[in-house]
């Protein structure tokens, strides 16, 4: 079969690979139908995210169609038309029976590595580094889907590929996002990062109630977005964004700020040279601009929330504001499988239609270039889908 | 509590004791009631098992503190030496007038700098030093050999070769030494690792009562197979290639709540353990809780050379635990093994070496 391959930082390619096969009873073969880029996807083309080899097969975010199921595997058949969520979990120990998927401790073959860098392994993820399993990916024309009797929705044949295909990552973590948030009536939601998760962070904010949303990000069009959703927004290029948060909450504050940037923050100026030169001389994994802008602007007793995805140790963290403000500090991998089937109820019944986030409908084939049109936010690229 | 503990003391003794570190203890059962009753134990019994464990160590410390300082002498200057060779091979060898043999020289330079990194990793002193030993061997042989050709210079070779022998005195005595010193250091390993299994205590002993199921999560084991009722005989794989058996013993078996193992007297291995199963707080599963005193086949290659590379059994029994965990909880164990991939890099296929098959 056809796969987009890891091939070092900044580079991707498509590699013909032998297919997947079944590995243990409760794994599914799945036929892509639809793969998406995801953000996050970028942290791995760019190098950051440690435990990645040539070869690895990418891709977190699909769907498709079952065409063979382990002996284990009771509620699906060959047929079934299938969402798959990104993190790979168990359903059967402490955490998954607690709703929270993402931190699986069942799933990660891995997970001594992970172990070292954070002291415990969160759930395995598709395509996503050894350290998190080192699972084959879902941009491919075929996907192993270990734990297939878990994190696989049936969807109807009503819906189309587009309009259930995100909620496999981005869907799910913008609402998580927004529902870590306990948004209250009257609350005002600052979003950093227009892109996927950050729209659905503001969408999902105006869902749960919020009064008002600030979107904050410097191109045109996803800005524009955030405004058709209802946002007010903020270009951080021609202004000071902490001064305008302050001055548009009446001197308090947002009560909740969303990190939906995460580790490649861009920023100008001497703080941004200054991350940007460490994080160029390995010396530190993350460009926390963000974080810390967020800790910053957000109200006292307030909520920051961060979707965004981080790996290792952050440097000058405002952790002083967040003690002295009472923030309260809300993150971690999405549990997709809590969220899938109450969104779906919501985009069956036309509440969410996440269509208007893709920009790009391409060929698998097409991954290198896409990888490099996403990174560069060329051609407004805002998210792309894959076909095999 | 108290009262149950002090109750089965008597019965659990004999195990509890040979639990203890293997250093002449002073206090008896009677004096110390609470090392006799095995698991769980509280935590001020805890803390003086340790202390007294903390003296030995520091004892063999003092002993041993000018083995460590030879050894690390020795591996400094096997890894000047083989700069040198490295770095100027041409030179040298007209200076010890074996004339013109840098690749030969270069060799020998990287085997120096091996020895050297082997003597300061502070493991297996005793087997590194022999290592140089059996070096100074080679390069007498070597020397033999320069000696007959046309470029030598017999004066520096013989001057040269009394250096060697001088040396290989001074490496054949330490090696002695350190190997004394490394098998008084009686390389008897404690292991203590711990996993919550979202199970009862009942399904968690169940599952590893039936000894016969080990196999399925350590991955060491080949097979045990239970000969009678307490004994059972086990088949391990060995670095190397080999593989190694033995029979064990259980010597403790409450059901539900706790398994003792010991290897019978004449076993190539001998390893002794518990196993507990205790309820989690608050309905949370079961605490699988093994210690282990483990001594490594001796004498054995293949476990000389998992130790001269450091195999760690706690790493194993770690990874263990955990495999009976998936097990348990979602009925297989989680792999990659076998899935696609693009093509790899030679450095990919290095480091993820048996994940890759």
């Amino acid at each position: 079969m056809r796969a987009v391959c890891w091939h070092g930082v900044r580079e991707v390619g498509i590699e013909d690979v032998p297919d997947p096969k079944i590995l243990n009873p409760r794994d599914a073969i799945v036929k892509v139908t639809s793969t998406a880029i995801c953000g996050s996807d970028l942290h791995l083309y760019d190098g950051y995210i440690p435990g990645m080899f040539r070869g690895d097969i990418l891709g977190h975010e699909f769907m498709g169609e079952v065409v063979e199921v382990g002996s284990a595997v009771k509620n699906l058949s060959v047929g079934d038309r299938v969402v798959v969520p990104f993190p790979i979990s168990c359903g059967n120990c402490y955490f998954c029976s607690q709703e929270m998927y993402s931190l699986c401790e069942n799933s990660n073959p891995n997970a001594p590595l992970a172990e070292k860098l954070w002291g415990h392994s969160p759930a395995g993820i598709f395509g996503y580094s050894h350290m998190l399993g080192g699972y084959a990916g879902g941009q491919a024309e075929y996907v192993r889907v270990p734990f297939a009797d878990v994190g696989p929705l049936k969807v109807p044949e009503s819906l189309s590929d587009e309009q259930v295909l995100f909620l496999s990552d981005v869907l799910p973590t913008g609402y998580m996002a927004a529902e870590s948030c306990n948004i209250q009536p009257g609350d005002t939601v600052a979003v950093w990062g227009c892109g996927p998760v950050g729209l659905f962070a503001i969408q999902s904010a105006l869902l749960l109630g919020a009064d008002r949303v600030i979107a904050i990000d410097r191109f045109p069009e996803r800005l524009r977005k955030a405004r058709l959703l209802g946002a007010e927004t903020v270009d951080y290029e021609s202004t000071d964004v902490l001064a305008t948060l302050r001055e548009l909450t009446g001197g308090r504050g947002p009560d909740s700020c969303i990190d939906a940037v995460g580790m490649e923050a861009h920023f100008h100026g001497v703080v941004g040279a200054y991350d940007r030169a460490k994080q160029a001389m390995r010396l530190s994994t993350e460009r926390p601009g963000v974080l810390r802008q967020a800790i910053t602007a957000v109200r006292s007793g307030g909520t920051v929330s961060v979707p965004g995805v981080y790996g290792g140790v952050v440097d000058k963290l405002p952790f002083g504001a967040i003690v002295n403000k009472g923030i309260i500090l809300r993150s971690g991998q999405t549990h997709v499988q809590r969220y899938m089937r109450p969104l779906l109820e919501r985009i069956e019944r036309g509440e969410i239609d996440p269509t208007f986030i893709i920009s790009h409908r391409l060929a698998l084939e097409d991954a290198p270039e896409a990888y490099e049109m996403f990174r560069n936010k060329d051609d407004e690229c805002v998210k792309v889908v894959l076909r095999p | 509590m108290a009262t149950d503990h002090t109750a089965q003391a008597t019965s659990t003794a004999p195990q509890a004791e040979s639990k203890q570190p293997a250093s002449e203890s002073p206090q008896s059962e009677t004096a110390r009631p609470g090392s006799a009753r095995g698991y769980p134990r509280d935590y001020a019994e805890w803390e003086e098992e340790e202390s007294e464990w903390e003296a030995e160590v520091a004892r063999h410390s003092r002993l041993h503190l000018e083995d460590r300082q030879l050894a690390q002498v020795l591996g400094w200057v096997s890894i000047g030496l083989g700069l040198v060779e490295l770095a100027a091979p041409r030179a040298l060898g007209r200076a010890i007038g074996v004339g013109h043999h840098p690749i030969v020289l270069r060799l020998l330079g990287l085997r120096e700098i091996t020895t050297g990194i082997g003597l300061l990793s502070e493991r297996a002193l005793g087997d590194w030093a022999w290592a140089r030993v059996a070096g100074d061997a080679m390069d007498l042989t070597l020397l033999g050999a320069a000696s007959r050709s046309s470029d030598a210079e017999t004066g520096k070779i013989a001057l040269t070769t009394t250096a060697v022998l001088g040396v290989t005195a001074f490496d054949t005595y330490a090696a002695r030494r350190l190997t004394a010193s490394q098998s008084a250091e009686a390389p008897q390993i404690a292991v203590t690792e711990a996993v919550t299994i979202n199970e009862t205590p009942e399904v968690v002993y169940e599952f590893w009562r039936n000894l016969e199921n080990l196999p399925l999560f350590m991955h060491h084991l080949e097979s045990v197979s239970a000969t009678s009722e307490r004994i059972s005989h086990w088949v391990a794989t060995a670095p190397a290639g080999t593989s190694v058996e033995w029979d064990s013993e259980l010597i403790e078996d409450e059901p539900g709540r706790r398994l003792g193992w010991r290897t019978l007297p004449d076993s190539e291995v001998t390893h002794e353990g518990m196993v507990s199963f205790e309820p989690a707080p608050g309905g949370r599963g079961t605490v699988v809780r093994v210690d282990m005193l483990y001594r490594p086949p001796a004498g054995k290659v293949g476990a000389r050379i998992a130790r001269l590379f450091g195999e760690e059994p706690s790493v194993q029994v770690k990874e263990d635990l955990r495999r009976l965990k998936q097990l348990l909880e979602t009925g297989e164990v989680a792999t990659t093994l076998g899935q696609p991939s693009g093509r790899r890099s030679l450095l990919g296929r290095i480091m993820l070496g048996r994940r890759l098959q």
